[in-house]
């Protein structure tokens, strides 16, 4: 690949999905774009880029582009620590918070194949009758439509279930379809998924007393990290939850959270420093996408 | 240094889980058979045993059932590593008192993902 085509590659994924591709990258893009080109009947690299820069933004190719550059791996309970989290520290408080409507709200705003929305449901069902009549609902939505009809179809491999599911889980939520593993249809009624971009206006979506926002801000750059956190606090209530990936945080990136107290790992939003998110790049960026 | 009862009737596979759990820093002790590991838990109970399902002499169910019952018999965590991948092995070995469970193959990842599931590491 040209040093052109891959800068106009670069932008482009910056453009519509956030990711920054380090200069040094080149060698992923290929290794992933090349099916890509092939797939579509286009020789190379060369004129895969030049039909991109030829097409809408809506177009196949485009989408096809922007998803096989995402990393999209994922596994059940993935850290365990946010998991533990939910069932004993943050479902007790919105149980006791939200007692008189009885109605919470969880988004998983990057869910890949669907395990952490899986587990966070797994989880619901353990607590048992607490949650009777309660409504419950959690909302898992990705950019990769791939991922998304994986994550709906909730089958997995036998590599995949032994990554974080406990073995009783796995007998107790999962039957054996051929060699791989179907999770109950009990389990993936308790979630609804979407495809959302991240970059794009999402407060359609109303507000969520938990979001899980895990391992997708780390391939974004510094402003649209912070663009996104921002708009994440804007649809949180001042008792809301945010729960980051491993190697994700809020510090150093905005006021609009802030670590919870002796809890390693929760972020929740800081009521002190609301104010409203500054017009980014980011927005304008997302108007076209 | 925990100690790692490797129970498998192939030398390959022995070896494969030795070098995983070496890399885990476990010491290895290693049985051929149901029978072999009864005796090594009649000498030393290990922390931790992962153990395979159809071998010569005794399989791994029923050795999982008489370790049980031998003094101090519940405090070794079992893992069965298996072919038997169906919900009815399973059940049976979280019944007879299996700990976790995983399904060949394996792999570093599964090995660590388990161990870590029931307090080992
Ligand atoms: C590594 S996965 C994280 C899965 C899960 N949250 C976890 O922690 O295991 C990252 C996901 O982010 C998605 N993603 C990347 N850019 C996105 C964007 N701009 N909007 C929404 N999702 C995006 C990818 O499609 C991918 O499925």
């Amino acid at each position: 690949m040209t040093p052109q085509d891959f800068d106009y590659l670069r932008k482009m994924l910056r453009e519509r999905s956030g990711q920054v591709l380090s200069a040094e990258k080149q060698y992923l893009a290929e290794s992933r774009l090349l099916p890509v080109a092939r797939k579509h009947g286009l020789a190379g690299l060369a004129e895969l880029v030049d039909k991109l820069k030829a097409t809408t933004a809506a177009a196949p190719l485009t989408v096809a582009v922007i998803e096989a550059m995402t990393t999209n791996e994922s596994f059940f309970f993935r850290d365990k620590m946010p998991f533990d989290h939910f069932r004993a520290v943050i479902m007790p408080a919105l149980l006791a918070a939200r007692a008189r409507e009885k109605r919470i709200r969880i988004w998983c705003t990057a869910c890949a194949t669907g395990q952490e929305p899986y587990s966070l449901a797994m989880s619901l069902k353990a607590i048992g009758p607490a949650l009777a009549g309660w409504r419950v609902e959690i909302l898992a939505t990705d950019l990769s439509n791939e991922v998304l009809d994986k994550a709906k179809a909730g089958i997995y491999s036998q590599f995949e279930v032994q990554r974080g599911l406990p073995i009783q889980s796995l007998v107790k939520f999962f039957t054996k379809v051929d060699e791989a593993w179907q999770i109950a249809e009990e389990i993936r009624a308790m979630v609804k998924f979407r495809p959302l971009n991240l970059l794009n206006d999402f407060s359609p979506l109303g507000t969520f007393d938990l979001v899980f926002c895990r391992n997708v801000l780390i391939y974004f750059g510094q402003d649209t990290k912070i663009g996104v956190l921002n708009r994440l606090a804007r649809q949180m209530p001042s008792d809301g939850f945010l729960i980051l990936g491993a190697a994700e945080t809020v510090v150093g990136l905005t006021n609009a959270f802030k670590p919870m107290t002796d809890q390693r790992g929760i972020y929740v939003p800081n009521v002190a420093a609301a104010k409203p998110a500054p017009a980014s790049n980011v927005l304008k960026f997302a108007a076209k996408a | 240094m925990k100690t790692c009862l490797v129970v498998d009737d192939s030398s390959v596979i022995r070896k494969v889980a030795r070098r995983i759990l070496e890399g885990l820093e476990f010491e290895i002790v290693e049985a051929e058979d149901g029978e072999q590991a009864l005796d090594a838990c009649r000498r030393h109970l290990p922390d931790a045993i992962l153990l395979d399902w159809n071998m010569p002499k005794m399989d791994g169910y029923e050795f999982l059932r008489l370790l049980r019952k031998l003094p101090g018999g519940d405090g070794p965590k079992v893992v069965f590593c298996t072919t038997e991948n169906d919900v009815a092995h399973i059940a049976r070995a979280l019944h007879a008192g299996a700990n976790e469970y995983i399904m060949k193959p394996f792999d570093k990842e599964i090995v660590e993902a388990k161990f870590q599931e029931v307090g080992l590491i």
